[in-house]
């Protein structure tokens, strides 16, 4: 059986606006994924301990509150204390271009601002797991 | 009143399928159109041509009348923008509350003429700024106010009673009116100079926004003792903001923005008629929240057909009496959803467009987002602008010199006539459930949310719909507006303003009030009183809210798709 | 990479014994995914197996299964027993892509470390998912779980397979779904142990129950000569109970979204795990499913092994002769069998 891409779609911080997560999640199901949504309000805690036991290969982030400098951090470094510092971590919503590269050197691999198409979603997750596992 | 005779009916029939036969037949014979289908901005397909047969049913006194009067379809006003024009209120709120203060006095300084308070994340769900809930979320997208002092900041130098003020809060709403009732009093204004709206609109967020801290029922319960408190105390407050705008954020296409919102309104209106109030008594401070989206007549459409739905219900259903309980008076932003992060100065334009649909649709206030908010807080500059652009519309355009200039545009008599059909066949469908609440309870409205927004998405991503500089005409360029900055030292000086409120206050007066609070929320009096005596006595937010979590329980959402 | 021992067989089946939670999940998705560690590692955990009462959670779309679910295990780990949870969802057909959001409904358990949840796809053949679920349920097991909650939508066969995994099978009925009973139409009315009507708090719930308590009345055929139905292995089964053990199915009314019922529903779903055990009902259960077992996995290799035999270009051609008449299947299936027993040996 060929391996099924699983995607964690989750949204740390308070701000409720999932209308992006929702849609990203039915597109990555429609790409053919197995997506786990585990909707709003979410720690980092949370968010590291269902991606652990889901085993996913990829966490998708949507924040629109502007809180993303403080809350994607935390999630990396959530997942690096469960040993799971090789998942793709993925984020959407409202990031200012400047913080894009702060983003990217905290292991953020790929950041997507309102209205991008979700097949460039789906295009940059098979790139990046395509790569050639160690 | 019927707008056309049988006579001139047959006749253009026989007019319109001569044309159809010739001009039209040959012209589409070696030039085809453009696409095979045309569709709204919500997916609604548009005809090749509207005539007076698409509105041959219409009757002029019972589905138009005149401004002013039922069935107030031409606006609510007799002489609506040659009167007074809306009033352009911007909603606007960051960091601390003396940053947003400068901020407000700049607007008003502009010809902004009344505020609209924006929270950050924790005030909404009612957290204090030092709450290990509101990590990382302080002052991000909006003002954080955590007690009365920062309230009494927000305001300072502002007089309480002249200006007229919007609070866009919802779950903790009573709490944050609270503040305001009280800061304005120790600024010298009575409760009935106090002039504002305050959002409240619970069953939005169950439905949309998700902003929501407790259940249903004891929400409702809050909301309804705030439109009691209002009725009897606060004569010039509007109590409540029905809002479609996250509604239709969230995904909800124009005519689901229309129906959900006027289902939720009738749902606060049955909520008072239920505690015993009496429809006039409570009906004249209803007001309504609108988005303005980017499909001229769609938008145009919804805002005349909104106001129709609601005067035949308020006058037939609910058998109000006094006319200005017919009134659906409401605010209007453009759709933040609709702005680009790429080329984000085409956003003006895009919000141009928007707030003329809403002008044209006779809106009584109205905001216009800044180009920069798909990327952050709008800077000084971008709101500027936005605040220019509604001051072009209202001096230079000439949109402001009659009224209800479209009525009698056959595309957008036969658009109205149809979104009150569609939005009659979504209260059927409500009602099959029981009501809003248990709608809410089995997720339709979020599930039909949900599907709408994915539609458009894919829309967008087959190029069945072509938004500009994200989905076609793409550049390279990078982006290069200046966006806010915050005060770094901001959120330091919140958490010690804060900390001085705890250490400087009367415990004994806390405990009592939040003691006297709890027990009123055990039972069924108004909890107006006990919350205006807590926030006296400088209770906080967080303090406040948690006497609720701890008695009406907190509420979480199933997701739905 | 940070656990380089997660990428063998024994480093996996170590760690897993050793309580790493990352383990587990490494090996559910080797069996889901049937790599080339799968097998190994079912045959390295399967003698720790055995010890864990397995419960399915079953009913219609919309009957409040995970909240119900998130309030057992929340009980269960009052009682400081350790929870594994399944939930399983179907895979869309047309993408093969699915959308899992089971565990917005169960956040009370994050965080518990005696908890392990974990989404799953139907992802695709029918007999695969149950037997996957199984597997799936039995590195739950081997890894130490106390209760395995299985939680399955209701809708049809596949469920009522997967449901014949757990030794405990409640089916979820909800008032107002437009059927009075929905399990009726769906078939999975004969595989419950226990009911429960949840949405108690709703117009319509007293005449769920009594519906429910009408058909029980009208007796419901043990629901171990139902599994027994079709082909099974020829196998010597231990001796079930006398008849007057005979569980009657108890109907419990619940409001899962405040907790109410579930710890009545939680007593008698141990009361029938006691059951099981004293009437040696779970022995005959665990015959009964070694069996099943057995004969799918035989099954599905020879099925395996003579498609391999003879290409897909034969099969097609079969099948169009087939689908032309101008062979009838039995005869087609015959002419197969006797190709693979001629193959040319090696």
């Amino acid at each position: 059986m060929k391996r099924k891409i699983r995607v964690l779609v989750a949204k740390p911080g308070l701000d409720g606006h999932d209308r992006g997560a929702k849609v990203v999640a039915r597109a990555l199901r429609d790409a053919g994924f197995e997506v786990i949504y585990t909707g709003i309000r979410q720690t980092p805690a949370m968010i590291a301990e269902a991606a652990l036991q889901e085993d996913v290969d990829v966490v998708g982030l949507s924040i629109l509150s502007g809180a993303h400098m403080v809350l994607a951090p935390k999630v990396k470094q959530a997942l690096n204390e469960q040993g799971m510092d090789d998942v793709l971590i993925l984020l959407g919503g409202i990031i200012p271009d400047e913080d894009v590269p702060t983003l990217q050197a905290m292991g953020i691999k790929g950041v997507f601002g309102p209205g991008t198409p979700t097949p460039q979603i789906v295009k940059f997750i098979l790139q990046e797991l395509a790569e050639p596992v160690t | 009143m019927p707008l056309f005779n049988e006579e001139q009916q047959n006749q253009l029939r026989q007019e319109r399928s001569r044309w159809e036969n010739t001009t039209l037949a040959k012209t589409l014979a070696h030039k085809p159109e453009r696409q095979s289908q045309f569709i709204t901005t919500s997916s609604v397909p548009v005809r090749r041509l509207y005539t007076p047969l698409d509105i041959a049913d219409s009757d002029y006194r019972r589905d138009l009348g005149m401004p002013g009067e039922y069935p107030y379809t031409r606006g609510v006003h007799s002489t609506m923008y040659r009167g007074k024009l809306w009033t352009m209120r911007m909603f606007a709120g960051f960091g601390t509350a003396e940053e947003t203060n400068q901020r407000y006095k700049y607007l008003l300084s502009q010809g902004n003429m009344g505020l609209s308070v924006a929270f950050d994340m924790p005030t909404l769900y009612g957290y204090d700024s030092d709450a290990p809930e509101a990590l990382g979320e302080f002052g991000k997208c909006g003002v954080a106010v955590s007690s009365l002092a920062d309230m009494e900041t927000l305001f300072d130098g502002i007089p309480m009673g002249e200006v007229s003020t919007s609070m866009t809060i919802n779950s903790p709403a009573a709490i944050l009116w609270a503040m305001y009732i009280v800061a304005a009093e120790k600024q010298g204004f009575p409760r009935q100079q106090q002039r504002g709206t305050i959002q409240n609109d619970i069953l939005k967020e169950y439905i949309a926004q998700k902003e929501f801290l407790f259940p249903p029922t004891p929400s409702m319960r809050l909301v309804t003792d705030t439109i009691e408190f209002g009725a009897r105390e606060m004569p010039q407050w509007n109590t409540i903001s029905i809002s479609g705008y996250h509604i239709r954020e969230a995904g909800a296409t124009a005519v689901q923005e229309l129906a959900f919102t006027l289902a939720d309104g009738f749902a606060y209106v049955e909520a008072a008629l239920e505690r015993g109030l009496d429809i006039d008594e409570f009906a004249p401070r209803l007001s309504f929240f609108f988005n303005a989206h980017n499909d001229l007549f769609e938008e145009i459409a919804k805002f005349r057909a909104a106001r129709r739905i609601w005067a035949r219900a308020m006058r037939e259903k609910y058998a109000a009496k006094n006319p200005r309980s017919w009134l659906l008076r409401t605010h209007a932003q453009t759709a933040g959803v609709s702005l680009t992060t790429h080329q984000p100065e085409n956003n003006i334009v895009r919000v141009a467009i928007q707030a003329l649909a809403a002008i044209l649709g006779g809106t009584q206030s109205l905001h216009t987002n800044s180009m920069d908010e798909a990327l952050a807080l709008p800077s000084e500059k971008a709101v500027t602008i936005a605040l220019r652009t509604q001051q072009i519309l209202a001096h230079e355009s000439g949109v402001a010199n009659t009224i209800d200039p479209l009525a009698g545009s056959y595309y957008v008599e036969q658009f109205t006539n149809q979104m009150e059909e569609a939005a009659n066949d979504i209260f059927r469908r409500i009602a099959g459930f029981g009501g809003v609440i248990p709608a809410i309870e089995a997720g339709f409205f979020q599930r039909e949310i949900a599907d709408a927004a994915y539609q458009y998405q894919m829309e967008i991503d087959t190029h069945q719909r072509t938004i500009v500089g994200s989905n076609d005409y793409v550049d390279d360029e990078p982006i290069a507006i200046p966006l806010l900055k915050m005060d770094p030292a901001g959120y330091d000086r919140q958490i010690a303003r804060l900390q001085r409120v705890r250490a400087e206050r009367d415990h004994s007066a806390v405990q009592k009030a939040l003691a006297d609070l709890s027990n009123c929320a055990r039972g069924t009096d108004n909890l107006m009183p006990p919350i205006i005596a807590a926030v006296r006595a400088y209770a906080t937010l967080g303090e406040i809210t948690n006497v609720f979590r701890h008695v009406f329980g907190e509420y979480h959402e199933p997701a739905y798709f | 990479m940070a656990h380089p021992q997660l990428n063998t067989l024994a480093g996996l089946v170590s760690a897993l014994l050793a309580g790493n939670r990352r383990a587990l999940a490494r090996i559910i998705s080797h069996i889901e995914d049937n790599t080339a560690l799968a097998q190994p590692l079912l045959a390295a955990l399967y003698p720790r197996a055995g010890q864990a009462h397995i419960i399915g959670i079953t009913g219609a779309p919309g009957t409040g299964k995970s909240t119900l679910v998130n309030g057992l295990a929340g009980l269960y780990r009052q009682r400081r027993l350790s929870v594994g949870i399944i939930a399983v969802d179907p895979t869309s057909p047309f993408s093969g892509g699915a959308l899992l959001g089971d565990r917005v409904r169960m956040r009370d358990l994050a965080g518990d470390p005696g908890v392990f949840i974990r989404s799953m796809a139907t992802r695709g053949s029918l007999g695969g998912l149950a037997q996957a679920t199984a597997d799936v349920i039995m590195v739950l097991d081997a890894a130490g779980f106390e209760r395995i909650i299985i939680e399955t939508v209701g809708v049809g066969q596949s469920e009522v397979e997967i449901a014949s995994t757990a030794y405990t099978t409640v089916v979820v009925e909800a008032p107002g779904l437009g059927d009075e009973v929905q399990a009726i139409k769906a078939g999975v009315l004969e595989i419950a142990d226990i009911f429960a009507v949840n949405k108690a708090d709703r117009e319509g719930a007293d005449r769920t129950v009594m519906a429910l308590k009408m058909m029980l009345n009208l007796g419901i055929p043990d629901k171990y000569q139902i599994m027994h139905h079709g082909r099974m292995l020829p196998v010597t089964l231990p001796l079930a109970s006398a008849p007057d053990q005979q569980w009657i199915p108890p109907v419990y009314k619940t409001v899962a979204t405040q907790k109410q019922g579930i710890s009545e529903l939680l007593e008698g779903i141990e009361e029938h795990h006691r059951y099981l055990v004293a009437s040696g009902r779970r022995q005959l259960r665990s015959h009964l499913r070694a069996a099943t077992e057995l004969r799918m996995i035989l099954r599905d290799t020879l099925l395996d092994r003579v498609l391999a035999e003879l290409g897909t270009a034969a099969i097609d051609a079969m099948v169009h002769a087939v689908a032309q008449r101008q062979i009838d299947p039995y005869t087609a299936v015959k002419q197969w069998v006797a190709a693979y027993n001629h193959r040319p040996t090696t």
